[in-house]
């Protein structure tokens, strides 16, 4: 971290020289003790130096091209009177800040930094507390944010905000920062080519990521735990998914991932684990579903409503009490050369497939999906007799849907 | 009681039956674990042969014990004896003999494979000590049958059917219910359904500690509230504990009427 | 003593005993005889406690039986089938009984007299029935007890073991202990018998000495004689 911030002093000095901007020293018992009136005194591309320290200011508005740069991590108190940093010009970088207690109301969005149709903007390394919202970034554009820290302590959905929320953006990069406590972890709406990599959402009220109308975004290697739900994915187009983990996403009607009217999109090597619902799938389709992992969830996928022309190849089913839920007899899509662990088949030509095909969908699942209480009968011996006869003789799921190649071992080869 | 349970147990473990039944445990454990290599996978199906193995074998054991040792029975009547002590102290030592055969059979497969130094050492606990409960349950009531049938593939063909009774058709019958009155609320007949059950109470105490808590968020409100909690867990281990007093103590007042 | 009064027992629709009375006192060998099916068991297992009497009153010196098994202490039982549990050997049964009823036992006196060192570490399932019956006696007379019940004690018994058991029954006898016992072997009422109790149909149809049994039936052989007796009118 050291080093990280020296270099970061370092080009911030290259910078300093060649563009013969100057840096201002910011601290509460200098000369200049506030970061408002700094800013006010400071020319494009000047670098504010703020040293340790609290500092009880809000409504901070930087309309001019500045790096804002923390040494030792001071504080930015807003009181909870409001908004507290406000980005109106391009190339603002922010960085080593703490900032804490964002105004809360029910008729303005205020956030701890907000970026308003702006470029370049920089949002590195900033710890959030106690917030409405965290970073709102509106309508701006080829911007990062990265390592941060936000925790926010959200208990009802009406009252709390969204840790990073992207509305009406283009070509920003999210990626390393922590989100916990919020309404949803990150939440897209209209923000088309994001790239959110390896962040950690964990114990937001909602969803760990949110998308609603956004296009060609991806999200890799994250890690969704513990929330209400672990990612939504609406009225999205290509959207790429790749290596990430949805874990522990417990409760009624959760769900690691959810698509909905999601077409055209590849899915994998991603972890989906211990959650109610792994992946929850409705009105989605020619969707594949590659190498990724099932493992100890309720069900691990559940298909509602039409789907169609989607594949599932080489994933891993490991221990689930439900592999596959479906609400129809139809089926269009297709399983092919999964690893399922309940499969009870056998390979007398070795070849590492599964000599007879496996069938998903249980008799039991279908109740299930039916008449949810009998959820209770769960693993009973009777339960275990009538799928074994709907196994022989299908006559509630549809017969043609089943793994035709089950491999015998589970696929390692996940990349 | 205690030196009839002695003999009875002292019996038990000279006779083959007790060693099979130890020796099956033991296979299975090991053969779960070292062959599968998948511990959630073998608690799992550890869980099946619980719920359904233990009872059946329990309730054979109990009334072939019973059956075959009339003439100690016998014997032990014409002495300055108790008679609920005979009784007891043989049931007892049957159940008591099962339940050490289950507990140690699995238990050191478990311990061989490190168990009890990882964090599913409660889970296992819970699985055995249900186990046992299941054992002691279906062996008092198995007693119960043989007293009250003195012929013998009579009280065997009771014995299996109440076996068959518990473990299949109730769930059966319980299904049917649920799905028949689907548009009321089920929350707390499918709980009073489970309690009533051992099997079924064991069964959805042990998927608590496993999968099955996650599920149940999906049936709705009570079942959560009664099943997540430390509450849920006392009155299931009550409810087991009941069912196993009930038939032990009928068994007690009943064999005071019984002619020999 | 053993004092039975108004003794009624059914097993479903079939009444056994319909209002039996009893009073045996003092010592004496009392042999139980009556046809098959007139309750000869049932009434000694009801003494014993091991068949619950639907009504009626039985005491044992003095204290009712009912629900009771202190009193047990002062019977020592001999069952009609010597069945133990198989898997034990001799001397451990006999160990056990000996634990279980804590009393006094002269274990040692019994094994030798009935000849039984040979069997001590057999299981009893290898055993012949002779030595089965053997064992079981040894069991029996192995506490001193102030009354014994025999349910048919010579079955299966070779002529040797025969000898061996009149004379512990003589030699319990003039202990001044009570016996009850049951048999069909006549030979063996007569030579012991001090009195004969005649069950029929669930009552008691005759109590008396041989001598009196003779003179009633006007048979001198006691076979005849019982064979006689229950076509005669009880107080004729």
């Amino acid at each position: 971290m050291h080093a990280l911030r020296l270099t970061a002093c370092i080009f911030g000095m290259l910078f300093f020289w060649t563009s013969r901007a100057s840096t201002w020293v910011v601290c509460p018992d200098c000369e200049l003790s506030s970061i408002r009136e700094a800013i006010q005194r400071a020319a494009p591309h000047d670098t504010l130096l703020i040293k340790a320290g609290t500092y009880l200011e809000y409504d901070i508005r930087i309309d001019k091209p500045l790096t804002l740069l923390g040494q030792d991590r001071p504080v930015i108190d807003g009181q909870k009177k409001g908004e507290i940093v406000t980005i109106l010009a391009d190339s603002v970088t922010l960085e080593g800040l703490s900032i804490r207690h964002v105004g809360v109301s029910y008729t303005t969005d205020y956030a701890a930094i907000r970026v308003v149709k702006r470029k370049h903007f920089r949002i590195r390394d900033i710890d959030m507390e106690d917030l409405f919202f965290g970073i709102y970034l509106e309508k701006a554009q080829q911007g990062e944010v990265t390592g941060n820290r936000i925790r926010g302590q959200a208990r009802e959905e009406y009252n709390s905000g969204n840790g990073i929320q992207l509305w009406y953006c283009k070509d920003v990069q999210v990626g390393e920062n922590e989100v916990s406590g919020m309404r949803d972890g990150i939440y897209l709406e209209f923000s088309d080519r994001i790239r959110i990599q390896n962040n950690r959402s964990m114990n937001n009220l909602r969803y760990g990521l949110h998308f609603m109308f956004s296009n060609d975004d991806s999200y890799t290697g994250n890690r969704f735990e513990s929330n209400g739900a672990g990612v939504a994915v609406m009225f999205s187009k290509n959207i790429k998914m790749q290596g990430n983990t949805f874990r522990k996403n417990w409760g009624t009607a959760s769900f690691g991932l959810l698509l909905k009217e999601i077409n055209d999109a590849e899915i994998s090597g991603n972890t989906f684990e211990e959650n109610t619902v792994g992946i929850s799938i409705e009105g989605s389709n020619r969707i594949e579903y590659l190498r990724n992992d099932f493992a100890g969830n309720g069900w691990a996928i559940k298909v509602r409503g039409a789907c169609y022309a989607n594949t599932f190849r080489a994933n891993n089913f490991l221990n689930n009490s439900f592999d596959l839920a479906y609400n129809s007899k139809v089926n269009d899509n297709r399983f092919e050369q999964n690893y399922w662990s309940n499969y009870t088949g056998y390979d007398l030509d070795r070849d590492g497939v599964g000599d007879v095909p496996y069938r998903p969908v249980k008799l039991f699942s279908y109740i299930v999906n039916r008449t949810p209480e009998t959820i209770v009968l769960l693993r009973s011996l009777f339960m275990e007799l009538i799928d074994f006869s709907e196994k022989v003789s299908p006559v509630f799921t549809p017969d043609n849907l089943q793994d035709e190649r089950p491999l015998m071992k589970r696929v390692h080869d996940r990349g | 009681m205690l030196k009839i349970l002695k003999y009875s147990f002292y019996d038990l473990m000279r006779s083959r039956w007790s060693y099979v039944y130890f020796l099956f445990y033991l296979a299975l454990g090991f053969v779960l674990l070292f062959l599968n290599n998948d511990l959630s996978k073998a608690v799992i199906t550890l869980m099946n042969i619980i719920v359904v193995l233990v009872p059946l074998i329990g309730t054979i054991f109990g009334i072939m014990y019973y059956y075959n040792s009339r003439e100690f029975t016998e014997l032990l009547l014409a002495l300055p004896v108790r008679r609920s002590s005979i009784f007891l102290g043989q049931y007892f030592g049957v159940a008591g003999s099962l339940s050490l055969s289950l507990l140690l059979g699995l238990g050191i497969p478990f311990a061989a494979y490190g168990l009890f130094r990882s964090g599913a050492v409660w889970d296992f606990g819970l699985l055995l000590v249900t186990g046992a409960f299941l054992t002691l349950i279906f062996t008092a009531l198995s007693f119960n049958i043989a007293l009250a049938n003195e012929n013998r593939i009579k009280g065997f063909g009771y014995a299996v059917l109440l076996w068959l009774l518990l473990a299949v058709i109730y769930d059966g019958l319980f299904l049917l219910s649920l799905i028949l009155l689907e548009e009321y609320p089920l929350d707390n007949f499918s709980l009073a359904a489970t309690l009533l059950n051992p099997v079924d109470l064991s069964r959805t105490l042990i998927l608590l500690k496993l999968d099955i808590s996650a599920l149940m968020g999906y049936t709705g409100a009570v079942f959560k509230e009664f099943f997540g909690t430390h509450m849920g867990l006392l009155v299931s281990l009550g409810a087991l504990v009941l069912w196993t007093c009930l038939p032990i103590w009928r068994l007690a007042v009943r064999c005071r009427k019984q002619d020999f | 003593m053993i004092e039975v009064e108004n003794l009624h027992k059914k097993f479903g629709k079939n009444a056994v005993l319909t209002g039996l009375s009893l009073k045996v006192e003092g010592g004496g060998i009392y042999a139980v005889l009556g046809p098959n099916g007139s309750g000869k068991t049932t009434l000694i297992k009801s003494i014993l406690g091991m068949v619950v009497p639907d009504q009626g009153l039985i005491r044992v010196n003095g204290q009712p039986t009912h629900r009771k098994w202190k009193y047990r202490e002062e019977l020592s039982y001999l069952p009609q089938i010597a069945n133990f549990p198989g898997n034990l050997s001799v001397s451990e049964l006999l160990d056990m009984i000996v634990d279980l009823r804590r009393q006094p036992a002269r274990q040692q006196e019994l094994i030798a007299e009935f000849g039984l060192e040979p069997f001590l570490n057999k299981k009893l399932s290898n055993l012949s029935g002779g030595t089965r019956q053997k064992v079981n006696l040894a069991l029996t007379f192995m506490f001193d007890s102030p009354v014994y019940i025999l349910d048919e004690p010579t079955n299966g018994l070779d002529p040797a073991s025969l000898i061996r058991l009149k004379e512990r029954i003589r030699l319990e006898q003039s202990r001044g202990k009570l016996f009850l016992v049951t048999t069909h072997i006549m030979q063996f009422v007569e030579e012991l018998a001090d009195e004969v109790i005649y069950l029929l149909e669930g009552k008691i149809y005759f109590k008396g000495t041989l001598e009196a049994l003779r003179q009633r039936t006007g048979q001198n052989d006691v076979e005849h004689a019982i064979a006689a007796i229950s076509t005669q009118e009880p107080n004729a």
